[in-house]
Protein backbone atom coordinates (compact mmCIF):
# COMPACT_ATOMS: atom_id res chain seq x y z
CA UNK A 1 0.00 0.00 0.00
CA UNK A 2 2.91 2.36 0.65
CA UNK A 3 4.05 4.43 -2.33
CA UNK A 4 7.33 2.97 -3.52
CA UNK A 5 10.22 5.36 -3.99
CA UNK A 6 10.83 6.13 -7.65
CA UNK A 7 7.28 5.51 -8.85
CA UNK A 8 5.22 8.63 -8.21
CA UNK A 9 1.71 7.52 -7.24
CA UNK A 10 -1.11 9.13 -9.19
CA UNK A 11 -2.47 12.22 -7.52
CA UNK A 12 -6.04 10.92 -7.55
CA UNK A 13 -5.15 7.83 -5.54
CA UNK A 14 -3.24 9.99 -3.08
CA UNK A 15 -6.23 12.25 -2.63
CA UNK A 16 -8.51 9.25 -2.09
CA UNK A 17 -6.15 7.82 0.51
CA UNK A 18 -5.96 11.13 2.36
CA UNK A 19 -9.72 11.55 2.53
CA UNK A 20 -11.13 9.97 5.67
CA UNK A 21 -14.32 8.72 4.06
CA UNK A 22 -12.93 7.23 0.89
CA UNK A 23 -10.03 5.64 2.79
CA UNK A 24 -12.52 4.01 5.15
CA UNK A 25 -14.52 2.50 2.29
CA UNK A 26 -11.33 1.37 0.57
CA UNK A 27 -10.13 -0.38 3.73
CA UNK A 28 -13.48 -2.07 4.19
CA UNK A 29 -13.75 -3.30 0.60
CA UNK A 30 -12.01 -6.71 0.97
CA UNK A 31 -14.09 -7.53 4.05
CA UNK A 32 -17.36 -6.45 2.47
CA UNK A 33 -16.67 -8.34 -0.76
CA UNK A 34 -15.86 -11.59 1.06
CA UNK A 35 -18.78 -11.36 3.45
CA UNK A 36 -21.22 -10.38 0.71
CA UNK A 37 -20.08 -13.27 -1.48
CA UNK A 38 -20.02 -15.98 1.19
CA UNK A 39 -22.60 -14.84 3.77
CA UNK A 40 -25.14 -12.48 2.22
CA UNK A 41 -25.38 -14.25 -1.14
CA UNK A 42 -25.72 -17.76 0.40
CA UNK A 43 -28.40 -16.37 2.66
CA UNK A 44 -30.40 -15.07 -0.29
CA UNK A 45 -29.78 -18.27 -2.24
CA UNK A 46 -30.72 -20.35 0.81
CA UNK A 47 -34.01 -18.49 1.11
CA UNK A 48 -34.68 -19.12 -2.58
CA UNK A 49 -33.79 -22.82 -2.20
CA UNK A 50 -36.12 -23.11 0.76
CA UNK A 51 -39.11 -21.89 -1.23
CA UNK A 52 -38.29 -23.81 -4.42
CA UNK A 53 -38.03 -27.46 -5.43
CA UNK A 54 -34.30 -27.77 -6.19
CA UNK A 55 -32.46 -31.07 -5.92
CA UNK A 56 -28.84 -31.80 -6.82
CA UNK A 57 -28.41 -31.17 -10.54
CA UNK A 58 -32.06 -30.21 -11.09
CA UNK A 59 -33.06 -26.55 -11.09
CA UNK A 60 -36.27 -25.99 -9.17
CA UNK A 61 -39.25 -23.71 -9.46
CA UNK A 62 -41.12 -21.68 -6.85
CA UNK A 63 -43.26 -23.80 -4.52
CA UNK A 64 -44.00 -21.38 -1.69
CA UNK A 65 -43.92 -22.79 1.81
CA UNK A 66 -44.33 -26.40 0.70
CA UNK A 67 -40.91 -27.44 2.02
CA UNK A 68 -41.64 -25.97 5.43
CA UNK A 69 -45.07 -27.58 5.51
CA UNK A 70 -43.53 -30.92 4.56
CA UNK A 71 -40.93 -30.56 7.30
CA UNK A 72 -43.60 -29.74 9.83
CA UNK A 73 -45.53 -32.91 8.93
CA UNK A 74 -42.34 -34.94 9.29
CA UNK A 75 -42.10 -36.57 12.71
CA UNK A 76 -38.29 -36.72 12.53
CA UNK A 77 -38.20 -32.95 11.96
CA UNK A 78 -40.41 -32.41 14.97
CA UNK A 79 -38.20 -34.65 17.08
CA UNK A 80 -35.17 -32.71 15.83
CA UNK A 81 -36.81 -29.40 16.74
CA UNK A 82 -37.74 -30.66 20.19
CA UNK A 83 -34.25 -32.11 20.69
CA UNK A 84 -32.58 -28.85 19.67
CA UNK A 85 -34.52 -26.82 22.23
CA UNK A 86 -34.04 -29.41 24.96
CA UNK A 87 -30.35 -29.80 24.15
CA UNK A 88 -29.76 -26.03 24.19
CA UNK A 89 -31.76 -25.45 27.36
CA UNK A 90 -30.37 -28.27 29.47
CA UNK A 91 -26.72 -27.90 28.46
CA UNK A 92 -26.80 -24.11 28.91
CA UNK A 93 -28.00 -24.43 32.50
CA UNK A 94 -25.29 -26.97 33.32
CA UNK A 95 -22.54 -25.11 31.48
CA UNK A 96 -23.41 -21.89 33.27
CA UNK A 97 -23.62 -23.42 36.74
CA UNK A 98 -20.45 -25.51 36.40
CA UNK A 99 -18.67 -22.73 34.53
CA UNK A 100 -19.26 -20.20 37.30
CA UNK A 101 -18.24 -22.72 39.90
CA UNK A 102 -14.99 -23.49 38.10
CA UNK A 103 -14.34 -19.78 37.50
CA UNK A 104 -14.74 -19.04 41.21
CA UNK A 105 -12.35 -21.90 42.05
CA UNK A 106 -9.77 -20.69 39.55
CA UNK A 107 -10.04 -17.14 40.84
CA UNK A 108 -8.39 -18.16 44.15
CA UNK A 109 -4.69 -18.13 44.73
CA UNK A 110 -3.00 -21.50 44.62
CA UNK A 111 0.21 -23.11 43.50
CA UNK A 112 0.36 -23.89 39.78
CA UNK A 113 -2.58 -21.63 38.96
CA UNK A 114 -1.39 -20.59 35.50
CA UNK A 115 -0.68 -24.16 34.46
CA UNK A 116 -4.05 -25.41 35.68
CA UNK A 117 -5.81 -22.59 33.90
CA UNK A 118 -4.03 -23.44 30.66
CA UNK A 119 -5.00 -27.11 30.98
CA UNK A 120 -8.61 -26.35 31.80
CA UNK A 121 -9.15 -24.75 28.41
CA UNK A 122 -7.96 -27.83 26.47
CA UNK A 123 -11.44 -29.30 25.79
CA UNK A 124 -12.34 -26.03 24.10
CA UNK A 125 -9.28 -25.68 21.87
CA UNK A 126 -8.74 -29.29 20.77
CA UNK A 127 -10.68 -29.99 17.55
CA UNK A 128 -14.16 -30.93 18.72
CA UNK A 129 -14.54 -33.80 16.31
CA UNK A 130 -11.35 -35.43 17.54
CA UNK A 131 -12.14 -35.14 21.24
CA UNK A 132 -15.67 -36.33 20.53
CA UNK A 133 -14.16 -39.50 19.08
CA UNK A 134 -12.42 -40.09 22.39
CA UNK A 135 -15.85 -39.83 24.03
CA UNK A 136 -17.36 -42.19 21.49
CA UNK A 137 -14.69 -44.70 22.43
CA UNK A 138 -15.39 -44.09 26.11
CA UNK A 139 -19.10 -44.72 25.42
CA UNK A 140 -18.36 -47.91 23.42
CA UNK A 141 -21.06 -50.52 24.04
CA UNK A 142 -18.61 -53.30 24.94
CA UNK A 143 -15.39 -51.64 25.98
CA UNK A 144 -16.65 -48.49 27.69
CA UNK A 145 -14.19 -47.35 30.34
CA UNK A 146 -16.99 -45.42 32.05
CA UNK A 147 -18.98 -48.62 32.44
CA UNK A 148 -15.90 -50.40 33.71
CA UNK A 149 -15.29 -47.72 36.34
CA UNK A 150 -18.93 -47.68 37.46
CA UNK A 151 -18.93 -51.47 37.61
CA UNK A 152 -15.73 -51.57 39.64
CA UNK A 153 -17.26 -49.05 42.04
CA UNK A 154 -20.31 -51.34 42.34
CA UNK A 155 -22.60 -48.63 41.03
CA UNK A 156 -23.94 -50.71 38.15
CA UNK A 157 -24.43 -54.42 37.56
CA UNK A 158 -25.18 -54.30 33.84
CA UNK A 159 -23.59 -52.48 30.95
CA UNK A 160 -25.06 -49.07 30.17
CA UNK A 161 -25.58 -48.72 26.42
CA UNK A 162 -24.70 -45.02 26.32
CA UNK A 163 -25.34 -44.45 22.64
CA UNK A 164 -27.84 -47.22 21.94
CA UNK A 165 -30.91 -45.99 23.75
CA UNK A 166 -32.80 -42.95 22.36
CA UNK A 167 -33.04 -41.04 25.66
CA UNK A 168 -29.70 -42.06 27.00
CA UNK A 169 -27.92 -41.18 23.76
CA UNK A 170 -29.34 -37.65 23.83
CA UNK A 171 -28.14 -37.39 27.42
CA UNK A 172 -24.70 -38.66 26.35
CA UNK A 173 -24.49 -35.99 23.66
CA UNK A 174 -25.44 -33.40 26.27
CA UNK A 175 -22.70 -34.62 28.60
CA UNK A 176 -20.08 -34.14 25.90
CA UNK A 177 -21.44 -30.71 25.04
CA UNK A 178 -21.25 -29.63 28.68
CA UNK A 179 -17.73 -31.04 28.92
CA UNK A 180 -16.64 -29.02 25.91
CA UNK A 181 -18.48 -25.84 26.92
CA UNK A 182 -17.60 -25.51 30.60
CA UNK A 183 -14.01 -24.32 29.95
CA UNK A 184 -15.26 -21.55 27.67
CA UNK A 185 -17.72 -20.35 30.31
CA UNK A 186 -15.16 -20.69 33.10
CA UNK A 187 -12.35 -18.80 31.38
CA UNK A 188 -14.63 -16.03 30.07
CA UNK A 189 -16.28 -15.60 33.46
CA UNK A 190 -12.91 -15.75 35.19
CA UNK A 191 -11.90 -12.68 33.16
CA UNK A 192 -15.05 -11.02 34.47
CA UNK A 193 -14.34 -12.10 38.04
CA UNK A 194 -10.85 -10.64 37.92
CA UNK A 195 -12.28 -7.18 37.30
CA UNK A 196 -14.24 -7.34 40.58
CA UNK A 197 -12.24 -5.71 43.34
CA UNK A 198 -11.52 -8.06 46.29
CA UNK A 199 -12.18 -5.11 48.60
CA UNK A 200 -15.90 -5.43 47.88
CA UNK A 201 -15.79 -8.99 49.19
CA UNK A 202 -13.81 -7.97 52.24
CA UNK A 203 -16.26 -5.18 52.99
CA UNK A 204 -19.19 -7.57 52.66
CA UNK A 205 -17.43 -10.12 54.87
CA UNK A 206 -16.79 -7.51 57.55
CA UNK A 207 -20.48 -6.67 57.41
CA UNK A 208 -21.17 -10.31 58.26
CA UNK A 209 -22.08 -11.80 54.87
CA UNK A 210 -21.20 -15.48 54.47
CA UNK A 211 -19.62 -16.91 51.31
CA UNK A 212 -22.96 -17.77 49.73
CA UNK A 213 -24.39 -14.30 50.39
CA UNK A 214 -21.20 -12.69 49.13
CA UNK A 215 -21.54 -14.61 45.88
CA UNK A 216 -25.20 -13.73 45.26
CA UNK A 217 -25.10 -10.12 46.51
CA UNK A 218 -21.68 -9.00 45.29
CA UNK A 219 -20.22 -11.30 42.63
CA UNK A 220 -23.31 -12.28 40.67
CA UNK A 221 -24.71 -8.76 39.99
CA UNK A 222 -21.28 -7.51 38.91
CA UNK A 223 -20.72 -10.57 36.75
CA UNK A 224 -24.13 -10.40 35.08
CA UNK A 225 -23.14 -8.35 31.98
CA UNK A 226 -20.31 -10.76 31.06
CA UNK A 227 -22.54 -13.73 31.87
CA UNK A 228 -25.29 -12.49 29.57
CA UNK A 229 -22.94 -12.13 26.62
CA UNK A 230 -21.29 -15.50 27.22
CA UNK A 231 -24.67 -17.25 27.51
CA UNK A 232 -26.05 -15.66 24.35
CA UNK A 233 -22.91 -16.62 22.43
CA UNK A 234 -23.05 -20.14 23.68
CA UNK A 235 -26.79 -20.48 23.01
CA UNK A 236 -26.21 -19.63 19.35
CA UNK A 237 -23.39 -22.15 19.06
CA UNK A 238 -25.31 -24.88 20.86
CA UNK A 239 -28.54 -24.31 19.00
CA UNK A 240 -26.73 -24.66 15.68
CA UNK A 241 -24.52 -27.55 16.83
CA UNK A 242 -23.65 -30.28 14.38
CA UNK A 243 -20.36 -32.00 15.13
CA UNK A 244 -21.17 -33.71 18.41
CA UNK A 245 -24.31 -35.42 17.17
CA UNK A 246 -22.78 -36.22 13.79
CA UNK A 247 -19.85 -38.04 15.39
CA UNK A 248 -21.48 -39.59 18.45
CA UNK A 249 -24.80 -40.87 17.15
CA UNK A 250 -25.19 -39.73 13.55
CA UNK A 251 -28.73 -38.76 14.54
CA UNK A 252 -29.55 -42.31 15.60
CA UNK A 253 -30.66 -44.60 17.08
CA UNK A 254 -33.70 -44.53 14.77
CA UNK A 255 -33.34 -40.76 14.12
CA UNK A 256 -33.99 -40.02 17.80
CA UNK A 257 -31.10 -37.64 18.41
CA UNK A 258 -31.17 -35.35 15.36
CA UNK A 259 -30.76 -31.62 15.78
CA UNK A 260 -31.80 -29.09 13.13
CA UNK A 261 -28.31 -29.00 11.66
CA UNK A 262 -27.72 -32.75 11.47
CA UNK A 263 -31.15 -33.39 10.00
CA UNK A 264 -30.61 -30.63 7.43
CA UNK A 265 -27.32 -32.32 6.53
CA UNK A 266 -28.94 -35.72 6.19
CA UNK A 267 -31.70 -34.40 3.91
CA UNK A 268 -29.75 -31.74 2.02
CA UNK A 269 -26.40 -33.46 1.54
CA UNK A 270 -27.10 -37.12 2.29
CA UNK A 271 -30.24 -37.41 0.16
CA UNK A 272 -29.51 -34.49 -2.18
CA UNK A 273 -32.84 -32.75 -1.55
CA UNK A 274 -31.26 -29.29 -1.50
CA UNK A 275 -34.49 -27.37 -1.05
CA UNK A 276 -35.80 -29.40 1.82
CA UNK A 277 -32.41 -29.35 3.53
CA UNK A 278 -32.17 -25.58 3.13
CA UNK A 279 -35.66 -25.19 4.58
CA UNK A 280 -34.75 -27.29 7.61
CA UNK A 281 -31.59 -25.33 8.31
CA UNK A 282 -33.41 -22.01 7.76
CA UNK A 283 -35.91 -23.14 10.39
CA UNK A 284 -33.15 -22.27 12.88
CA UNK A 285 -33.17 -18.68 11.68
CA UNK A 286 -36.04 -17.18 13.75
CA UNK A 287 -34.53 -18.34 17.03
CA UNK A 288 -30.99 -17.29 16.06
CA UNK A 289 -32.34 -13.93 14.90
CA UNK A 290 -34.10 -13.41 18.21
CA UNK A 291 -30.95 -14.22 20.19
CA UNK A 292 -28.84 -11.88 18.05
CA UNK A 293 -31.34 -9.03 18.47
CA UNK A 294 -31.39 -9.66 22.19
CA UNK A 295 -27.61 -9.59 22.28
CA UNK A 296 -27.34 -6.36 20.27
CA UNK A 297 -29.96 -4.73 22.46
CA UNK A 298 -28.16 -5.83 25.60
CA UNK A 299 -24.74 -4.64 24.44
CA UNK A 300 -26.21 -1.29 23.47
CA UNK A 301 -27.89 -0.96 26.85
CA UNK A 302 -24.71 -1.80 28.74
CA UNK A 303 -22.68 0.61 26.62
CA UNK A 304 -25.02 3.54 27.04
CA UNK A 305 -25.40 3.09 30.76
CA UNK B 1 -10.11 -13.84 50.45
CA UNK B 2 -11.01 -15.04 53.87
CA UNK B 3 -9.88 -18.63 54.36
CA UNK B 4 -11.35 -21.21 56.66
CA UNK B 5 -9.48 -24.14 58.16
CA UNK B 6 -7.60 -26.77 56.23
CA UNK B 7 -10.49 -29.22 56.07
CA UNK B 8 -12.78 -26.54 54.80
CA UNK B 9 -10.33 -25.58 52.10
CA UNK B 10 -10.10 -29.20 51.07
CA UNK B 11 -13.86 -29.67 50.86
CA UNK B 12 -14.72 -26.41 49.15
CA UNK B 13 -11.68 -25.92 47.01
CA UNK B 14 -9.12 -28.66 46.41
CA UNK B 15 -11.55 -31.52 46.07
CA UNK B 16 -13.96 -29.88 43.57
CA UNK B 17 -11.08 -28.45 41.56
CA UNK B 18 -9.47 -31.87 41.39
CA UNK B 19 -12.72 -33.45 40.17
CA UNK B 20 -13.11 -30.74 37.53
CA UNK B 21 -9.60 -31.24 36.23
CA UNK B 22 -9.86 -35.02 36.08
CA UNK B 23 -13.20 -34.82 34.28
CA UNK B 24 -11.96 -32.23 31.80
CA UNK B 25 -8.69 -33.97 31.00
CA UNK B 26 -9.57 -37.64 31.19
CA UNK B 27 -10.68 -37.97 27.53
CA UNK B 28 -7.25 -36.74 26.43
CA UNK B 29 -5.53 -39.21 28.72
CA UNK B 30 -7.72 -41.92 27.28
CA UNK B 31 -6.68 -40.91 23.74
CA UNK B 32 -3.05 -41.16 24.81
CA UNK B 33 -3.38 -44.59 26.41
CA UNK B 34 -5.36 -45.99 23.50
CA UNK B 35 -2.82 -44.71 20.99
CA UNK B 36 -0.03 -46.76 22.56
CA UNK B 37 -2.03 -49.84 23.53
CA UNK B 38 -1.72 -52.93 21.33
CA UNK B 39 -4.89 -54.23 19.69
CA UNK B 40 -4.83 -57.40 21.76
CA UNK B 41 -5.27 -55.35 24.91
CA UNK B 42 -7.78 -52.88 23.44
CA UNK B 43 -10.51 -55.39 22.81
CA UNK B 44 -10.27 -57.45 25.94
CA UNK B 45 -13.26 -58.19 28.14
CA UNK B 46 -13.40 -56.59 31.58
CA UNK B 47 -13.40 -59.70 33.68
CA UNK B 48 -10.06 -60.93 32.39
CA UNK B 49 -7.37 -61.18 35.06
CA UNK B 50 -4.65 -58.52 34.99
CA UNK B 51 -6.99 -56.05 33.28
CA UNK B 52 -5.26 -52.70 33.56
CA UNK B 53 -7.38 -50.14 31.74
CA UNK B 54 -5.48 -47.01 32.78
CA UNK B 55 -2.05 -47.94 31.50
CA UNK B 56 -0.44 -50.53 29.32
CA UNK B 57 2.41 -52.88 30.07
CA UNK B 58 3.60 -53.26 26.49
CA UNK B 59 3.22 -49.95 24.65
CA UNK B 60 3.34 -50.05 20.87
CA UNK B 61 3.75 -47.62 17.99
CA UNK B 62 1.83 -49.81 15.54
CA UNK B 63 -1.20 -47.49 15.40
CA UNK B 64 0.95 -44.49 14.58
CA UNK B 65 2.85 -46.46 11.91
CA UNK B 66 -0.45 -47.60 10.46
CA UNK B 67 -1.69 -44.01 10.37
CA UNK B 68 1.27 -42.73 8.39
CA UNK B 69 1.83 -45.76 6.16
CA UNK B 70 -1.64 -47.01 5.34
CA UNK B 71 -3.68 -43.81 5.43
CA UNK B 72 -3.41 -40.29 4.02
CA UNK B 73 -2.96 -38.80 7.47
CA UNK B 74 0.17 -36.84 6.57
CA UNK B 75 -1.62 -35.31 3.57
CA UNK B 76 -4.52 -34.29 5.81
CA UNK B 77 -2.12 -32.71 8.29
CA UNK B 78 -0.49 -30.72 5.51
CA UNK B 79 -3.85 -29.66 4.02
CA UNK B 80 -5.16 -28.51 7.38
CA UNK B 81 -1.98 -26.58 8.11
CA UNK B 82 -1.97 -24.90 4.70
CA UNK B 83 -5.68 -23.99 4.82
CA UNK B 84 -5.48 -22.72 8.40
CA UNK B 85 -2.43 -20.55 7.72
CA UNK B 86 -3.67 -19.00 4.48
CA UNK B 87 -7.20 -18.33 5.73
CA UNK B 88 -5.78 -16.82 8.93
CA UNK B 89 -3.54 -14.51 6.88
CA UNK B 90 -6.43 -13.39 4.70
CA UNK B 91 -8.62 -12.81 7.73
CA UNK B 92 -5.94 -10.87 9.59
CA UNK B 93 -5.33 -8.67 6.56
CA UNK B 94 -9.04 -7.92 6.09
CA UNK B 95 -9.67 -7.63 9.82
CA UNK B 96 -6.79 -5.19 10.34
CA UNK B 97 -7.97 -2.85 7.60
CA UNK B 98 -11.64 -3.09 8.51
CA UNK B 99 -10.99 -2.81 12.25
CA UNK B 100 -8.87 0.29 11.69
CA UNK B 101 -11.51 1.90 9.51
CA UNK B 102 -14.34 1.17 11.94
CA UNK B 103 -12.44 2.20 15.05
CA UNK B 104 -10.51 5.25 13.92
CA UNK B 105 -12.10 6.81 10.84
CA UNK B 106 -15.29 8.84 10.82
CA UNK B 107 -17.70 8.07 8.02
CA UNK B 108 -21.44 7.88 7.66
CA UNK B 109 -21.98 4.12 7.58
CA UNK B 110 -19.51 3.27 10.37
CA UNK B 111 -22.17 2.30 12.90
CA UNK B 112 -24.27 0.30 10.47
CA UNK B 113 -21.32 -1.57 8.98
CA UNK B 114 -19.88 -2.30 12.41
CA UNK B 115 -23.17 -3.81 13.53
CA UNK B 116 -23.57 -5.90 10.37
CA UNK B 117 -20.05 -7.29 10.70
CA UNK B 118 -20.86 -8.19 14.29
CA UNK B 119 -24.04 -9.92 13.15
CA UNK B 120 -22.17 -12.01 10.56
CA UNK B 121 -19.87 -13.03 13.41
CA UNK B 122 -22.90 -14.63 15.05
CA UNK B 123 -24.04 -16.52 11.94
CA UNK B 124 -23.27 -20.19 12.58
CA UNK B 125 -21.83 -22.14 9.61
CA UNK B 126 -24.63 -24.71 9.91
CA UNK B 127 -27.19 -22.11 8.84
CA UNK B 128 -25.71 -21.59 5.38
CA UNK B 129 -23.78 -24.71 4.42
CA UNK B 130 -26.31 -26.00 1.87
CA UNK B 131 -26.57 -22.86 -0.32
CA UNK B 132 -22.85 -22.26 0.20
CA UNK B 133 -22.09 -25.75 -1.15
CA UNK B 134 -24.11 -24.85 -4.23
CA UNK B 135 -22.12 -21.62 -4.68
CA UNK B 136 -18.84 -23.48 -4.24
CA UNK B 137 -19.92 -25.88 -7.00
CA UNK B 138 -20.89 -22.98 -9.27
CA UNK B 139 -17.49 -21.35 -8.77
CA UNK B 140 -15.84 -24.73 -9.49
CA UNK B 141 -14.05 -24.60 -6.15
CA UNK B 142 -15.39 -27.89 -4.79
CA UNK B 143 -12.71 -30.40 -3.81
CA UNK B 144 -9.96 -27.75 -3.76
CA UNK B 145 -8.38 -26.16 -0.69
CA UNK B 146 -9.67 -22.80 -1.96
CA UNK B 147 -13.23 -23.81 -1.12
CA UNK B 148 -12.18 -23.67 2.53
CA UNK B 149 -9.58 -20.91 2.31
CA UNK B 150 -12.21 -18.54 0.92
CA UNK B 151 -15.09 -19.56 3.19
CA UNK B 152 -13.30 -19.79 6.54
CA UNK B 153 -12.72 -16.01 6.54
CA UNK B 154 -16.50 -15.56 6.76
CA UNK B 155 -16.35 -16.47 10.42
CA UNK B 156 -12.72 -15.39 11.01
CA UNK B 157 -12.86 -11.84 9.59
CA UNK B 158 -15.75 -10.68 11.80
CA UNK B 159 -13.94 -12.04 14.82
CA UNK B 160 -10.58 -10.45 13.88
CA UNK B 161 -12.25 -7.14 13.03
CA UNK B 162 -14.13 -7.07 16.29
CA UNK B 163 -11.10 -7.94 18.39
CA UNK B 164 -8.77 -5.48 16.61
CA UNK B 165 -11.36 -2.70 16.80
CA UNK B 166 -11.14 -3.02 20.56
CA UNK B 167 -7.35 -2.65 20.39
CA UNK B 168 -7.41 0.29 18.00
CA UNK B 169 -9.92 2.16 20.15
CA UNK B 170 -7.51 2.18 23.10
CA UNK B 171 -4.69 3.85 21.13
CA UNK B 172 -4.75 7.62 21.68
CA UNK B 173 -5.55 9.77 18.65
CA UNK B 174 -2.59 12.07 19.39
CA UNK B 175 -0.08 9.44 18.28
CA UNK B 176 -1.43 9.47 14.79
CA UNK B 177 -1.82 13.22 14.73
CA UNK B 178 1.85 13.71 15.66
CA UNK B 179 2.92 11.46 12.80
CA UNK B 180 0.68 13.35 10.38
CA UNK B 181 2.11 16.70 11.51
CA UNK B 182 5.56 15.27 10.83
CA UNK B 183 4.43 14.71 7.24
CA UNK B 184 3.24 11.09 7.21
CA UNK B 185 0.26 10.28 5.04
CA UNK B 186 -2.82 8.63 6.55
CA UNK B 187 -1.76 5.25 5.24
CA UNK B 188 1.79 5.66 6.54
CA UNK B 189 0.52 6.65 9.97
CA UNK B 190 -1.73 3.62 9.99
CA UNK B 191 0.86 1.08 8.88
CA UNK B 192 3.90 2.47 10.69
CA UNK B 193 2.40 3.85 13.90
CA UNK B 194 -0.88 2.15 14.70
CA UNK B 195 -0.38 -1.40 13.42
CA UNK B 196 2.86 -2.01 15.38
CA UNK B 197 1.17 -0.88 18.60
CA UNK B 198 -1.62 -3.35 17.97
CA UNK B 199 0.80 -6.30 17.66
CA UNK B 200 -0.49 -8.13 20.77
CA UNK B 201 -4.00 -7.83 19.39
CA UNK B 202 -2.89 -9.11 15.99
CA UNK B 203 -1.18 -12.06 17.64
CA UNK B 204 -4.27 -12.89 19.72
CA UNK B 205 -6.56 -12.66 16.72
CA UNK B 206 -4.15 -14.76 14.65
CA UNK B 207 -3.81 -17.56 17.21
CA UNK B 208 -7.52 -17.69 17.77
CA UNK B 209 -8.31 -17.66 14.05
CA UNK B 210 -5.76 -20.42 13.43
CA UNK B 211 -7.31 -22.74 16.02
CA UNK B 212 -10.81 -21.95 14.74
CA UNK B 213 -9.90 -22.91 11.19
CA UNK B 214 -7.98 -25.98 12.35
CA UNK B 215 -11.12 -27.13 14.18
CA UNK B 216 -13.67 -26.32 11.49
CA UNK B 217 -15.68 -29.33 10.45
CA UNK B 218 -18.93 -28.91 8.53
CA UNK B 219 -17.64 -26.85 5.58
CA UNK B 220 -14.71 -29.23 5.18
CA UNK B 221 -17.09 -32.19 5.35
CA UNK B 222 -19.46 -30.82 2.73
CA UNK B 223 -17.10 -29.09 0.28
CA UNK B 224 -14.36 -31.72 0.05
CA UNK B 225 -14.88 -35.27 -1.17
CA UNK B 226 -11.53 -36.50 -2.46
CA UNK B 227 -9.64 -38.32 0.33
CA UNK B 228 -6.33 -36.62 -0.61
CA UNK B 229 -7.84 -33.15 -0.17
CA UNK B 230 -9.44 -33.68 3.24
CA UNK B 231 -8.54 -31.95 6.49
CA UNK B 232 -7.60 -33.83 9.67
CA UNK B 233 -11.03 -33.71 11.38
CA UNK B 234 -12.88 -34.85 8.26
CA UNK B 235 -10.25 -37.40 7.25
CA UNK B 236 -10.27 -39.04 10.67
CA UNK B 237 -14.08 -39.19 10.70
CA UNK B 238 -14.61 -40.49 7.19
CA UNK B 239 -11.53 -42.50 6.23
CA UNK B 240 -10.52 -44.37 9.38
CA UNK B 241 -13.81 -46.22 9.67
CA UNK B 242 -14.39 -49.14 7.36
CA UNK B 243 -18.11 -49.73 7.08
CA UNK B 244 -19.29 -50.09 10.63
CA UNK B 245 -15.94 -51.12 12.07
CA UNK B 246 -14.08 -48.63 14.21
CA UNK B 247 -10.31 -49.14 14.42
CA UNK B 248 -9.92 -47.43 17.75
CA UNK B 249 -6.12 -47.59 17.90
CA UNK B 250 -5.48 -45.61 14.71
CA UNK B 251 -8.52 -43.44 15.39
CA UNK B 252 -7.20 -42.33 18.75
CA UNK B 253 -3.70 -41.95 17.33
CA UNK B 254 -5.17 -39.71 14.63
CA UNK B 255 -7.12 -37.71 17.19
CA UNK B 256 -4.01 -37.31 19.34
CA UNK B 257 -1.65 -36.32 16.52
CA UNK B 258 -4.30 -34.09 14.94
CA UNK B 259 -4.62 -32.20 18.20
CA UNK B 260 -0.92 -31.73 18.86
CA UNK B 261 -0.31 -28.80 16.45
CA UNK B 262 -3.13 -26.73 17.98
CA UNK B 263 -2.12 -27.74 21.48
CA UNK B 264 1.50 -26.72 20.81
CA UNK B 265 0.58 -23.33 19.41
CA UNK B 266 -1.83 -22.85 22.27
CA UNK B 267 0.80 -23.75 24.86
CA UNK B 268 3.19 -21.13 23.49
CA UNK B 269 0.59 -18.38 23.42
CA UNK B 270 -1.83 -19.21 26.25
CA UNK B 271 -2.08 -15.62 27.41
CA UNK B 272 -2.72 -14.33 23.90
CA UNK B 273 -5.27 -17.03 23.30
CA UNK B 274 -7.13 -16.22 26.48
CA UNK B 275 -7.02 -12.52 25.61
CA UNK B 276 -8.52 -13.39 22.23
CA UNK B 277 -11.20 -15.55 23.79
CA UNK B 278 -12.27 -13.03 26.39
CA UNK B 279 -11.97 -10.19 23.88
CA UNK B 280 -14.25 -12.06 21.54
CA UNK B 281 -17.09 -12.13 24.04
CA UNK B 282 -16.52 -8.72 25.58
CA UNK B 283 -17.66 -7.03 22.35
Amino acid sequence: MLPRPGTAPPALLNRLLEDERSLAYLLLTPTIVLLALFIAYPFVLGTWLAVSSTTVGVAGHFVGFKNFAKAWDDSIFRTAAFNTFLYTGVTTVFKLALGIWLAVLLNRHFYGKRLIRAFVLLPFIIPTVLSTFAWKWMFDPTFSVINWALWKLDLITMRINWLGDPYLSLASVMIVNVWRGVPFYAISLLAGLQTISPELHEAAAIDGANAWQRFWRVTWPLLLPVTMVVVLFSVIQTFADFQLVYVLTGGGPANATHLFATYAYQIGVGTGLLSEGAAISLAMFPVLFLVVVLQLWYIRRVETR
Amino acid sequence: MIEGGRGKRWAYFSCPLFVFIVALLFPFYWMLVTTFRPDGELYRPWNRPNYTPFWTTNPTLEHIYYLFRETLFSAWLWNTMFIAIVSTMISLFCGLLAGYALARLRFRLAGGLGTSIFVTYLVPPTLLFIPLADIIRTFRLADTPWALILTYPTFLIPFCTWLLMGYFKTIPKELEECARIDGASRVQAMVKIIFPIATPGILSAGIFAFTLSWNEFIYALVFINTPQQKTVPVGVVSELIRGDVFFWGPLMAGALLGSIPVALIYSFFVEHYVAGLTGSVKG
